[in-house]
């Protein structure tokens, strides 16, 4: 069936028109063929939820009171299939602001490096570091434009700026959060628990990067999509350092040491008679 | 789940609403402020789509001030609900906002008003609305106990009632509310109902 679009064609174009030399060709109107097809709505939602990943991850990030503390596993999942454990989910985007990936890698790994682009024009511009709400509202304004289009970003922006520590969530349907604790992806739901019973904001940042490692860890023992490394990282007045990589599989041992069995009969040699 | 409702009173109007963000299962945070303040004596509060409610509301809210910039005077509460469906109107058939407004605003002209404002650009003008799974609950408050010429304290104890109802009825309850008025000397954080901290 042949569906008549003429009535949503507008006259003038929406944004600036190609001529424009200063286009950077990312402001044109995003646009595509529709598909012939009978059911429309249906082709739509099956090819949103065929591009859309699942979020396989565990990710999170909070305030405390000598900065923000990030942290996330580092496994790739496409179905039942591990494609690989060691990912890189914490993207720096400059030395005082870190980046959290959730959902399309390859769509995280691309916006946060937009992002960083944009975060160190504005420092060129304005002679001064974006602040974190600027940075994430940038960010925000950019997933929004192309939201219902099948990006699939859920992040968290972390730094210190001139205020202090700054967290935002933000994800591809166009939401923005301000907040002191967040955690995205399907893991989530599990670190949230061992989250919020352990926090503290006075916590010192050994207790905080323990709390964040241990955190992931329970995520990733429940979580078939999370695994492979716990890095965490610390965002303080003089930017973000990696405070530890450690892999799951030796956490959980570490935590949870094998306690030798106690063995109540031993096998002995029989007496030959 | 999200709840927003309001009504008008004696010479003030009052907005409530959930304070809740939340994505699937997960609540990601319980003090979100989703009743804009758009200008001294407007309030909008806005429940739907994550992304569409703060960025509508925001263009919105930057509209009425360049409005009160280029003019020097603000916007009535009529023209600035007719601005808001006429947006929405424009938007419905290209790239609809799945946004749910309610906007209270007074004048001294007009006395208190309150506007309701659906996803798919319905405008009334009426004296109590409500959005969202909490509208089945408050609703019905509003209109067994509502009267004209309310004093505050009778306004807030009637969103107590209805913010009470919702929470013992509905099965996944916001857990915190906040109240906005708007009267001759502003649009204003009145209250907030909180069950958890954060």
């Amino acid at each position: 069936m042949k569906l008549d679009f003429s009535g949503l064609e507008s006259s003038a174009p929406l944004y600036g028109g190609n001529d424009n030399l200063l286009s950077d060709g990312f402001s044109d109107a995003p646009s595509f063929d529709l598909p012939v097809t009978s059911d429309f709505d249906g082709f739509q939602k099956n090819s949103i939820q065929m591009v859309k990943p699942a979020k396989g991850t565990t990710t999170l990030a909070f305030i405390f009171k000598d900065g923000v503390m990030v942290a996330a596993d580092s496994r790739a999942s496409m179905g039942g299939y591990i494609s690989s454990q060691s990912v890189k989910k914490i993207i720096e985007i400059n030395p005082y602001m870190l980046g959290t990936m959730a959902g399309g890698a390859a769509d995280c790994q691309f916006w946060h490096r937009n992002l960083g682009i944009k975060c160190r024009l504005h420092e060129l511009a304005n002679k001064r570091r974006i602040s974190v709400t600027g940075a994430s509202k940038l960010l925000a304004n950019i997933l929004y434009s192309y939201r219902g289009m099948g990006l699939s970003v859920g992040t968290m922006i972390a730094g210190w700026d001139e205020k202090g520590p700054g967290l935002y969530y933000v994800d591809s349907e166009g939401g923005r959060l301000k907040g002191t604790k967040f955690s995205v992806g399907s893991g989530s739901p599990y670190a949230y628990g061992v989250l919020d019973s352990g926090y503290n904001y006075d916590m010192s940042i050994d207790e905080a990067a323990e709390l964040a490692r241990r955190a992931i860890y329970h995520a990733t023992f429940r979580d078939g999509a999370s695994g492979g490394v716990a890095s965490v990282y610390h965002v303080g007045p003089t930017g973000w350092t990696k405070l530890s990589g450690d892999d799951v599989g030796e956490l959980h041992y570490s935590y949870y040491p094998v306690e030798p069995a106690v063995v109540e009969h031993e096998m002995t040699e029989a007496v030959t008679a | 789940m999200e709840c927003v409702f309001g009504m008008v009173g004696k010479d003030f109007a009052l907005v409530v609403a959930d304070t809740s963000a939340v994505n699937s299962i997960l609540v990601h945070k319980s003090n979100e402020d989703k009743i804009m303040v758009l200008d001294n004596h407007k309030l909008m509060g806005a429940s739907g789509e994550a992304g569409d409610r703060a960025q509508f509301t925001e263009y919105v809210q930057k509209n009425v001030s360049l409005y009160q910039f280029r003019n020097g005077i603000p916007l009535t509460t009529k023209a600035a609900a007719n601005f808001i469906r006429g947006e929405l109107a424009t938007a419905l058939r290209k790239n609809p906002y799945q946004v749910n407004i309610i906007l209270a605003g007074y004048e001294k002209e007009t006395g208190p008003s309150l506007y309701f404002i659906d996803y798919i650009a319905t405008l009334h003008k009426v004296d109590k609305a409500a959005f969202g799974y909490g509208s089945y609950f408050a609703l019905s408050m509003m209109d067994r106990h509502y009267h004209p010429d309310m004093t505050v304290e009778e306004a807030v104890k009637l969103a107590d009632q209805c913010i009470d109802e919702i929470r013992s009825r509905l099965v996944v309850a916001p857990q915190n509310f906040v109240i906005k008025i708007v009267d001759k000397d502003g649009a204003r954080e009145h209250s907030w109902r909180r069950t958890t901290k954060e």
